[in-house]
């Protein structure tokens, strides 16, 4: 067992009763500067986990508002390099909460694995979800990452059934993030009894913590997830607010918002 | 590297040639394609598969599609003997729908009841949406916008066809975009729903079964060129976008090492300058739509738009295979710009008579540097891809002709 920022995280909240608010945002978007003063005002804003999204040309399992803060932050100059960067800075004031940097896996690649894993670990990442790495190809990435004493987080979707779940769950550590939709991320919010199932039946084959995400966009929504699972995942409507802003002042208040609502949401759910 | 015993008996079981190909997809995506792998594998040991797939090549695309001595290029660059693979005398007028039956035929297996593709010249879209109309079965077409305005006559046709077809707005809208845009919807109708690939790339089994039902180019072309001449050709020639009629052409020779094999990538505007499409020789080893291949990207492994006159070589990555084959040196990749290939268009059409696709007339570029010098009885066969009647909007505008 790891012994991570997101493993004493979940330790904690179960500890506390409640479910985790594990929020997404894009490095870069709309700028350096205003993504890290998001970032830098997530935890206070009710934010349990940080997944920080490594921006990419070519998100295939992204939805429009991800793709375009993806765009907008690489038309803004944003790299691998600068996002660890962004991290590190972020780890100077916050030595707690986790930091999961999740993206594609030919930045990554083109950078160097090993090199990679060097500087991630160094600029405080606690956890690794790279789209594009199915178990099939645990060795490029999954497998040193986990050496390097990095959390290697898994998606499972509907379509894992329970033939290619253990599969899935072999490398994997510090959480499960399930997917609670066939689709890219921003579609459709899941039914709730539908969620409640696949966990019944994911929860027979693993111990981890498990976080629910795509198509959660209010507190009400959350809150729903945060009955049935560890941690509930909130990525587009986040990312939709940085668009809305009027300026980057603007932005940074609209997500932070944002999120304190769907905050109070989940901590509205109490668990015995 | 050690020579091998066989260059033909990739892919290894996990995908892989060498270090390209592979499983690159996001999890939703995986049941789906071991599913696919099973029932090619399944099909392939299935007799009615291949009675079925082969009828249907004789007597709806046409094949045997004929290996033509091209007299007048021949005695125009007075060396080499040229002869053309006709693919463009197939239905739907290119290779691209050797694959799309082959895949359809497996979609039916499958039960799936929706069809999706990528395209770029329009291509392998009209002829996906010619497999979709012949079987009954629903289909989508993701084509990027640029793509729509440059291709309007392959739009109408696809239309005609009963496919939906859908524009992309992101990226550059070519064909990149319009693969990440087929993938998403794949991911979002997991169920009921068939991705044909259009050529030897994305996530194994694709890049080994586009091959495989694109090889009949090169085991028609073996039996045909005994026949004319009683041997093998010295020198065998294509384009190379994705590389599927190249890789169709080359594979069956591939262990015939005295046959020189020459792929041809689009230069664009110059591979000196940033508006190509010639990703082994100006791009690096990366990970995108689902296998790791060459592609032109940059210093952070953000993919770059690639550049070329004819769409359907307008794409930033090639076949693992390709990658593999450049890497062993098996096959030579060579390149012809924009410029070049607008020449070896038109003088094809005025020497042979043949309007050729633009994708294929980067092949033909090619012969100015290699056939002149070449003895009388040397032997090339290019692979004449596609026409180009789909083309000819975009050559006026090139020439600044207006139509």
């Amino acid at each position: 067992m790891s012994d991570t920022r997101i493993d004493r995280r979940f330790k904690a909240l179960k500890a506390e009763g409640r479910a985790a608010f594990v929020t997404y945002v894009m490095a870069g978007d709309p700028n350096y500067d205003a993504a890290l003063e998001i970032v830098k005002g997530l935890p206070g804003a009710g934010a349990d986990i940080i997944e920080v999204g490594l921006p990419f040309t070519d998100p295939m399992a992204d939805g429009p508002a991800i793709q375009q803060a993806g765009l907008r932050a690489l038309a803004g100059g944003m790299t691998l390099k600068k996002t660890l960067k962004l991290i590190s800075e972020f780890r100077q004031d916050d030595n707690d909460t986790p930091i999961v940097l999740m993206g594609y896996y030919n930045p990554i690649y083109s950078y160097g694995v090993d090199q990679f894993l060097t500087d991630a670990t160094s600029a405080g990442v606690d956890g690794l979800i790279v789209v594009d790495l199915p178990s099939e190809e645990d060795k490029e990435l999954c497998l040193p990452a986990r050496e390097a004493g990095l959390n290697f987080i898994r998606l499972a979707t509907p379509t894992t059934d329970d033939k290619r779940l253990p599969k899935v769950l072999a490398n994997s550590s510090g959480f499960l993030y399930y997917v609670s939709i066939a689709g890219t991320t921003g579609a459709a919010a899941p039914k709730a009894s539908d969620v409640a199932t696949a966990l019944t039946r994911i929860r027979k084959t693993t111990d981890l913590p498990i976080a629910v995400g795509f198509g959660l966009r209010t507190g009400a929504q959350a809150a729903e997830i945060a009955k049935i699972a560890d941690g509930a995942v909130v990525g587009t409507a986040l990312v939709e607010q940085v668009a809305l802003g009027s300026n980057d002042k603007d932005s940074v208040n609209r997500v932070l918002e944002l999120a304190r609502e769907i905050s109070a949401g989940i901590r509205s759910v109490k668990k015995t | 590297m050690a020579k091998l015993n066989s260059y033909r008996t990739g892919p290894d079981e996990t995908g892989h040639f060498g270090i390209f190909g592979g499983q690159f997809v996001a999890e939703t995506l995986m049941p789906l394609i071991l599913e696919l792998d099973a029932a090619y594998e399944a099909s392939k040991k299935d007799p009615e598969f291949a009675k079925e797939l082969s009828g249907l090549l004789k007597n709806f695309v046409g094949r045997e599609s004929p290996l033509y001595f091209a007299e007048r290029l021949t005695e125009h660059y007075g060396g080499a003997k040229i002869y053309l693979k006709r693919e463009d005398l197939n239905h739907t007028g290119a290779h691209k729908i050797n694959n799309c039956m082959g895949q359809i035929l497996l979609a039916r297996r499958m039960g799936k009841k929706r069809i999706i593709a990528e395209t770029g010249a329009g291509q392998h879209g009209v002829a996906t949406a010619t497999v979709a109309a012949r079987f009954g079965l629903e289909c989508a077409i993701y084509m990027g916008e640029t793509d729509i305005e440059r291709q309007k006559p392959n739009v109408f046709r696809m239309k005609l066809l009963g496919a939906d077809v859908i524009p992309v707005k992101s990226g550059a809208r070519t064909l990149k975009d319009a693969m990440n845009e087929a993938l998403r919807d794949w991911v979002t109708n997991v169920d009921d729903t068939f991705y044909i690939i259009g050529t030897v790339a994305g996530p194994h089994p694709y890049p080994e079964l586009v091959r495989d039902f694109q090889c009949v180019i090169g085991e028609e072309t073996r039996r045909q060129i005994m026949e004319a001449e009683g041997r093998l050709p010295d020198t065998l020639l294509a384009c190379i976008g994705g590389g599927s009629n190249a890789m169709g052409l080359f594979h069956p020779f591939l262990d015939d090492e005295k046959v020189e094999i020459i792929g041809v990538e689009a230069a664009g505007h110059g591979i000196d300058t940033d508006k190509h499409a010639a990703s082994l020789k100006g791009g690096r080893p990366g990970v995108l739509h689902g296998n790791r291949t060459y592609l032109l990207q940059d210093d952070d492994g953000q993919i770059l738009e690639a550049h070329s006159i004819s769409a359907g070589l307008d794409y930033p990555g090639i076949g693992p295979e390709h990658s593999w084959l450049n890497d062993i040196g098996r096959v030579k990749y060579v390149n012809a710009t924009d410029a070049e290939a607008l020449d070896a268009f038109q003088l094809c059409c005025k020497l042979e008579g043949i309007i050729p696709a633009l994708e294929s007339a980067h092949a033909l570029a090619y012969l100015e540097k290699l056939a002149p010098d070449l003895p009388k009885d040397h032997i090339i066969v290019i692979n004449l891809s596609g026409r180009g009647d789909k083309d000819i909007f975009t050559v006026a505008d090139a020439l600044g002709v207006e139509l």
